[in-house]
């Protein structure tokens, strides 16, 4: 198979293909993730995007291996090329390791590192924020308690948390929302990972802690030159963070490609029908919005052919309703999965 | 919600064996062949009965006669069956005279033995000290037992909603006075209060008396757990925005509660009920197993799992343990089915 | 005074130094010892047909102010003048509870969560309904012919009307509380942060609705939001609330692209805007919203703000009107230049 999308530059450091994860219940088979791929390029930051149910936090989740049960890899690769530095460059296919085993353990957090949407969720409220990062520290790094410790308040600094040898000892609950994301930033780059996802990093936050945190993330970037997969349904934020955009619906990657390309000129009808209905604060006031028609349909019955045609203003019948499209390059530009674009 | 109860296998079993067991205390007096009481020093620890279903090829159910005498050396009491002599075991047949569901006067048993009465030949289960039939009498235990649990449940009931319905909708000062009673209450170790209360009973009191003193002892007790569960829903429904909503839409506050609060949580309710009959159940059986609950000539679990307390009857008759047997099976299938009642009555579990 | 329409509007609703502080209780006998000033004098009102938007960050004030407002909560102190349908004016604030039915026909509310706020155990038909049932207006007949109008209303098939909730998406289920709002015709429509659960795609969807339902009705909207792009498509006026208090209320125009405010340009300035092209430079407030338990000396915003002088520290600054229509309480405002987001 080609890959969908070709990259001139240095090899991405992680290429996802045909990722499928699939949900066995009772009531039937979600196929939260059906069929997406996208490259992740080296040192840049990338955005997933979609509404609820597009499989965006699923694909994250499926790249550290911790998709809970009933959920479940069925197939694809997710390739990670790991740099000389630390030892043990080379290519390893994530969706073929143990979830639990420890190479997956030790890539979750060394390699991967990762923060959540509600910040309080993912510290224990028993446990200092301290010991729980220099927990972190030592699960990956054979350091004394002390170097742990020396460590962690190194990288609450980092990230901008006043007096980070007293908010050691503190619990999760006693931090501010903001201060809570800025701890568990911390945690996640505690062991100097290279890939960093971000689920909604910002959505439970104010605007005014949203832009902070967002600030902070786009300067550790450039500190550290990580590489950073941003998921959000929120398109400012994408606008302002990444460099390279991936569109999802319903499982399904339907656009890839420069930011630049999707927010000013995209291809796929969803990209485009998304982008107009978004509220503006650059609109003029008391203004209808153009809407995109019906709702997302619900994952135990997913339209046939294009998962988008029922919505589709440029439905071809006969032909989206029959045939899936694959996601290919257009005019070298960004990768577009539609039959407007190659005829089935 | 049906719908999601019916998908909990375990739990679909054990409503099953529950209605069985019910089924069985409706129908005690039919099930029994003889009556509780007639008691027989020439038959005293007859071990159970083995019952030979085939005669010469055919089916023949039938029991051997017995013939019993006292051992010279150990004195026991030791039974010889006579393979001669055969009593042949008959369905449906007739025995001592009861009034079927209470009203109903037949003398039409669902077992007995032809030509003699039952009371004398047939012993499925063996006898205990006094030569009593143990089925028999296990079958009334079931029935004094079983249905302790479902009064006391219903007197907790009623008191839990009501104080905790209290607690949870008014809040304040009555909410505070509650709890603290509550949590009196609970930090009283169950046994000694019980043993406290019991021993208060008077003795010259009936049987039907204690029983109902019993039962109003257990459910001072059990309704905490209830008021907690019914005042936990209202608190955390009076957040709903639907509450709100029908506020705002004008409702007054009665039709707040029973349209839009108390359907919420019934569901919850019958699950915490369900969860809260074997709690009863287990604390009859123990007050009585102590001899502090229900005293014969009254019959229950309790009652007769005392017989077998000490370890001198256990190794001489084991059988006299059968009627833990139900206790276990009772209780694992109530709590079984309350588990699948609450899995099933929380439309936002999974 | 000032605003749209000068003269000839209605004030519908006059708020004038709400208040609502919720005591901090501690220890075995719940001691007060301490106030939370969630809404600390608010003033504003709202014209017949217009929509004014409260804004601001969580904790602000806003849901409250609002709640207040709907007697779902009774404020501390202050008045709520309501105008009735039939002209006459009331204080909602300080009405006993037994009279707040016939008022609460004409003021309703849409809510956040569209899952919370409908009855998981009722019908469609149950859940629009109720309004009319606990009012007891019409028949029965009546009932399921206005239940029907309703949800063609907003938007959806009135088959549905036997259906539970849990069988309709999220933005579906928006309608249906906002079907349930209308019901008994309403004047005032309270709207908290009604969009701000729903997906983008389905956002534009209730907007729309929403302005469509006011130019049909003559309904008249508080609406409630954090997302100051949403507040810009519905608003006629807008006021930015910082801890239990309005710093600043304009015409939705002239607050974003003038604001005089600092808390207003920063908020502004915060926005992430769809358009990798404006990464611009942008304000990033530092440190954490005040604590309304435990507010700073003068003016709240002084230890965020970039332009504080001696006197914010000092002395509170009060909501004063430096342009007609437009209220500012910042003792700086007539001297800064702020900047606001262009069209």
């Amino acid at each position: 198979m080609v890959d969908p999308v070709t990259d001139s530059r240095a090899a991405p450091i992680l290429s996802v293909r045909d990722l499928k994860t699939h949900f066995f219940q009772d009531e039937g088979t979600v196929r939260a993730v059906d069929g997406a791929s996208f490259d992740v390029p080296r040192r840049k930051t990338l955005g997933i995007v979609g509404e609820s149910g597009c499989g965006k936090s699923v694909t994250a989740r499926s790249i550290l291996r911790i998709v809970e049960r009933p959920g479940r890899i069925v197939g694809g690769s997710i390739l990670l090329r790991r740099d000389a530095g630390n030892g043990r460059a080379g290519e390893v296919d994530l969706a073929g390791l143990d979830p639990a085993g420890y190479e997956m353990r030790q890539i979750r957090g060394g390699d991967i590192g990762l923060i959540f949407q509600e910040p309080m969720t993912s510290f224990s409220p028993v446990h200092t924020v301290g010991n729980q990062i220099i927990e972190t520290i030592q699960l990956h790094q054979n350091v004394s308690v002390e170097a742990a410790r020396l460590k962690a308040t190194e990288m609450l600094h980092l990230v901008g948390i006043p007096k980070p040898e007293r908010r050691l000892d503190e619990y999760a609950f006693q931090l501010s929302g903001g201060l809570r994301q800025r701890a568990m930033i911390a945690m996640a780059l505690s062991c100097g990972p290279r890939i960093l996802i971000a689920d909604e990093p910002t959505t439970a936050l104010d605007v005014t802690t949203q832009a902070q945190i967002l600030d902070l993330l786009r300067h550790l970037q450039d500190r550290e030159g990580m590489t950073i997969i941003l998921i959000t349904h929120n398109l400012g934020v994408v606008a302002e963070m990444c460099d390279e955009v991936v569109v999802m619906y319903l499982g399904r990657v339907v656009e890839q490609g420069p930011v630049d390309a999707i927010f000013h000129a995209p291809k796929h009808p969803y990209t485009q029908a998304l982008l107009r209905s978004i509220p503006s604060i650059h609109a003029t006031v008391r203004t209808e919005l153009p809407t995109i028609a019906g709702s997302i349909p619900h994952p135990y019955n997913r339209p046939s052919g294009c998962p988008f045609h029922p919505r589709c203003p440029d439905f071809m019948p006969g032909t989206c309703d029959r045939s899936e499209p694959s996601l290919r390059p257009v005019e070298d530009g960004p990768g577009v999965s539609c039959f407007l674009y190659h005829p089935a | 919600m049906w719908w999601r109860f019916r998908k909990h296998r375990v739990a679909m079993v054990s409503t099953v064996v529950v209605f069985l067991f019910y089924l069985v205390v409706i129908c005690a007096d039919f099930l029994a062949y003889s009556t509780p009481l007639a008691s027989e020093a020439q038959r005293s620890l007859l071990p159970p009965q083995p019952i030979h279903w085939f005669d010469g090829g055919r089916l023949r159910p039938h029991v051997y006669g017995l013939a019993g005498r006292r051992d010279p050396v150990t004195f026991k009491r030791v039974y010889t069956p006579d393979p001669e002599k055969k009593i042949l075991v008959r369905f449906f047949a007739r025995g001592f005279e009861y009034h079927l569901f209470g009203l109903i006067p037949t003398n039409r048993h669902f077992i007995g033995v032809e030509g003699a009465p039952a009371e004398e030949t047939l012993f499925v289960l063996g006898t205990d000290e006094q030569g009593r039939d143990v089925w028999s009498r296990l079958m009334y235990g079931t029935q004094t037992s079983l249905t302790i649990g479902l009064v006391g449940v219903a007197l907790s009931l009623i008191l839990g909603v009501l104080l905790g319905g209290i607690s949870g909708l008014y809040g304040g000062v009555m909410d505070t006075i509650i709890q603290r009673v509550i949590e009196i209450l609970r930090s009283i170790p169950t046994i000694p209060l019980w043993m406290g209360l019991a021993a208060a009973l008077p003795n010259e009191w009936t049987t039907m008396q204690i029983y109902f003193a019993i039962t109003l002892i257990i459910s001072l007790v059990g309704w905490t757990e209830l008021a907690r569960v019914v005042r936990g829903r209202f608190l955390s429904l009076r957040e709903e925005d639907f509450v709100m909503a029908a506020e705002l839409a004008g409702c007054g506050q009665m039709r707040i509660i029973f349209t839009h609060l108390v359907p919420s949580f019934l569901s919850h309710i019958i699950a915490a009920t369900t969860l809260a009959i074997p709690a009863m159940i287990i604390s009859e059986t123990s007050l009585s197993f102590l001899g502090l609950g229900l005293r014969p000539p009254a019959i229950s679990w309790g009652v007769l799992l005392q017989q077998a307390q000490n370890v001198q009857a256990l190794a001489i008759s084991p059988w006299l343990l059968i009627p833990s047997i139900p206790v276990i099976i009772v209780i694992l299938a109530f709590n079984f089915m309350g588990d699948g009642l609450r899995d099933a009555a929380d439309p936002y579990g999974h | 005074m000032g605003g749209l329409g000068v003269g000839s509007s209605v004030r519908l609703l006059d708020v004038k130094g709400l208040r609502k502080f919720f005591p901090i209780r501690k220890g075995f006998l719940k001691r007060e010892v301490g106030q939370v000033r969630a809404v600390d004098d608010v003033s504003f009102h709202v014209e017949k047909g217009e929509t004014l938007s409260l804004v601001g960050e969580s904790g602000c004030g806003k849901t409250t102010t609002a709640r207040c407002i709907l007697r779902a909560i009774t404020p501390t102190s202050g008045q709520t003048l309501f105008r009735g349908q039939d002209g006459s004016v009331v204080d909602v604030a300080s009405l006993p509870k037994s009279q707040l039915r016939p008022l609460r026909r004409q003021m309703q509310m849409i809510f956040q969560d569209p899952f919370s706020s409908l009855n998981p155990r009722r019908t469609l038909f149950d859940i629009v309904a109720e309004p009319l049932v606990a009012n007891e207006v019409g028949t029965r007949q009546e009932r399921v012919d206005r239940v029907a109008e309703l949800l063609r209303l907003v938007g959806l098939r009135p088959e549905y009307m036997r259906r539970y909730p849990h069988a309709f998406s999220g933005g579906q289920r928006q309608r249906i509380g906002i079907a349930r709002a209308l019901a008994l015709n309403p004047s005032l429509i309270v709207a908290d942060e009604p969009v701000s659960a729903l997906d983008v795609s389905v956002q534009a969807q209730i907007l729309n609705l929403m302005l469509r339902l006011q130019a049909q009705l003559d309904l008249t909207y508080l609406f409630v939001a954090h997302d100051l792009s949403v507040v810009k498509h519905v608003s006629d006026r807008v006021a930015v609330m910082y801890v239990g208090k309005i710093v600043e209320m304009a015409e939705t125009q002239r607050l974003f692209t003038a604001p005089r405010h600092p808390y207003t340009e920063a908020l502004l300035s915060a926005v992430p805007k769809p358009d990798p092209r404006l990464r611009a430079h942008r304000i990033v407030l530092e440190g954490e919203v005040a604590d309304a338990a435990n507010p700073p000396s003068g003016c709240y915003f002084h230890p965020r703000c970039r332009y504080a002088v001696d006197a914010c520290r000092q002395e509170t600054p009060r909501l004063e009107e430096i342009e007609p229509g437009h209220f500012v309480s910042c003792h700086r405002a007539r001297e800064l230049t702020l900047r606001g987001v262009g069209q």
